[in-house]
């Protein structure tokens, strides 16, 4: 290809992806309008930048809140599932008898089933646990931690099979006769090796859960619990017809996921591919 | 294996194992007991066993067989479409061009956000800046309030699903397509293939195992779909949209009908296996070496 067909075809691209993401533009620009003007013309740049509706939504979706409740259970539900599946992947590939291959295979192949076919019996193991045993899983954020590792473990269980089946056992073969224990040899030789795989399982289960609004649903009804998914649809009920006010919420509840994108684009996408392949 | 090597096996696979059980595997198993009772939810309230009544009598439901058949026609349409635009995609973003990886930036970020909210942005534009254009623009033969008429309603679910997963798939595809030898598509060039012939010749069978992953990760999806069903259209107009999942959680949460739910999740639970495990047989199969 020549040069201009180059230039040309990569202006083409550009105002591909421009176009694909116009929904972002018409929810940008509608935050900051008011219902006059909204309705005058939806497609128009904003004539002032009030963040009225900002501040409004802000405050009627509690997202500062919300935001500590997503993060929090994010990040300790996927710290959760990389430890405790990374450590459960490695012993079942380093032991090789029946019982590692029929473990294994529970868990690849209930990663088949739906959610919805688990949903009401979930709650009931659920509402019995706190009920029999007095540890409550209901409406706390630390019962919804715990589903939400149950339910990316087998997910995360596959993916480091996988890879530790390629890791050499050499090293920890020469740990093992240093006198290192099971553990020491995980934690210190084994689990930095296994860094690619990890930020890919980090990637997808941050993704999922931040973004899961079923789940939470069903286990959450207490508002100060609320995640992000939570509060926005309970706003929404609320003020579908102010399509300002519900674009400045919305574009509130990107933000995070923009910045995230930002930071860790590479890991994402190189993640997300890995992910995928295996 | 020594008494010793027991201990470290269930150090570290016991507390995993427990979560997943009490988690998946239970639930799982009481699901399909659940399924062969009448109950309405109420723990005092007692669970009467019916055999397989549940079974027959979702059948008959036609509610249910129409969303059956709705999620069918969802899903072809988001496969084919979801496919088509990811594998376009990827042949334009690996054409090395300076504008490659913004453009790959792009594509990818709707899939970053979730369904839920997915679908309220486009409830606004499916419903007044598409009035807004219609009015403008004097083409309100396909400028209107798509959600409120129950085929265009459909349609604008597929559309969102397209918006959310193209990106995925395409991240998907380039990776089969960086992962083909530059050194065939030039000895196919130099024998003269054009454009079209290098394609459907040499990238495409090439990519079956791309296709194969991402046939299975939109089949899945779409299949399963439920928070852009929530948030776009709730189901409506009038039962319309109300895909599988929906209707099994309005039966159990909405209805209060919690044994007859729980036999259409389990149907639903063997639809969801059938159809995917048989793609991915009959993909993998079409596979090739070079």
């Amino acid at each position: 290809m020549n040069r201009t067909s180059r230039t040309s075809l990569g202006t083409l691209l550009v105002l591909v992806a421009l176009a694909f993401l116009s929904p972002i533009y018409l929810m940008l620009v509608n935050s900051f309008k008011d219902r006059a003007e909204l309705y005058r013309n939806a497609l128009a740049l904003p004539e002032s930048f009030s963040f009225q509706y900002y501040a409004k939504a802000m405050d009627k979706m509690n997202f500062m809140t919300a935001f500590g409740n997503s993060l929090f259970i994010t990040i300790v539900s996927v710290a959760i599932v990389v430890v405790l599946a990374s450590m459960t992947s490695w012993m079942l590939v380093r032991t090789d008898n029946r019982l590692s291959r029929i473990i294994f295979l529970v868990f690849v192949s209930t990663m088949l089933i739906p959610f919805q076919t688990l949903m009401m019996p979930l709650m009931q193991v659920m509402d019995w646990i706190g009920g029999a045993l007095h540890i409550p899983m209901l409406n706390t954020r630390g019962g919804l931690i715990y589903m939400n590792v149950g339910f990316h473990a087998s997910m995360a269980v596959f993916l480091y099979h996988g890879f530790i089946k390629s890791v050499p056992i050499a090293l920890e073969e020469a740990a093992t006769l240093d006198g290192c224990s099971k553990f020491g040899v995980f934690w210190r030789i084994v689990f930095p090796m296994l860094k690619t795989i990890t930020i890919t399982v980090a990637i997808l289960d941050v993704i999922a859960m931040w973004n899961d609004y079923l789940l939470p649903s069903l286990t959450l009804s207490d508002k100060a619990l609320r995640t992000i998914p939570l509060s926005t649809f309970y706003f929404f009920g609320e003020f579908t017809i102010q399509w300002n006010l519900a674009m400045a919420g919305l574009t509130l509840t990107i933000i995070p996921v923009v910045i995230f994108y930002m930071f860790a684009q590479k890991y994402i996408i190189k993640g997300i591919a890995a992910g995928a392949v295996k | 294996m020594s008494k010793r090597n027991k201990g470290w096996f269930a150090l570290f696979t016991l507390p995993l194992l427990l979560v997943f059980a009490t988690v998946v595997i239970v639930p799982f198993l009481i699901g399909i007991y659940y399924s062969f009772v009448t109950w309405d939810g109420i723990p005092a309230n007692p669970k009467e066993f019916v055999g397989f009544d549940n079974y027959a009598e979702l059948f008959k439901d036609d509610r249910f067989m129409t969303s059956a058949w709705h999620t069918i026609e969802f899903t072809v349409f988001a496969l084919i479409l979801v496919n088509v635009l990811g594998l376009v995609f990827s042949l334009l973003v690996t054409m090395k061009l300076r504008v490659s990886n913004a453009a790959r930036t792009m594509f990818f970020m709707p899939n970053l956000i979730g369904g839920l909210i997915l679908g309220y942005i486009w409830q606004f534009i499916f419903t007044d800046v598409f009035k807004f254009l219609g009015d403008k623009t004097g083409m309100d033969a396909i400028f209107f309030n798509w959600l409120i008429h129950p085929q265009t309603a459909l349609f604008a679910m597929v559309i969102v699903f397209t918006w959310q997963m193209a990106g995925y798939t395409m991240i998907i595809y380039i990776a089969g397509i960086q992962g083909i030898p530059d050194e065939l598509n030039e000895a196919a060039r130099v024998d003269g293939a054009n454009l079209w012939q290098r394609l459907t010749r040499i990238v495409f069978p090439l990519l079956m195992p791309s296709f194969t992953i991402c046939l299975f990760l939109t089949l899945s999806g779409a299949f399963k779909i439920f928070d852009v069903n929530l948030s776009l259209t709730k189901g409506g107009p009038s039962n319309s949209t109300e895909l599988f999942a929906m209707n099994i959680y309005n039966e159990i949460f909405g209805y209060g009908h919690y044994g007859l739910g729980q036999a259409k999740a389990i149907v639903f639970f063997v639809l969801v296996a059938a159809v995917t495990l048989t793609q991915v047989i009959i993909t993998k199969k079409r596979e090739v070496q070079y």
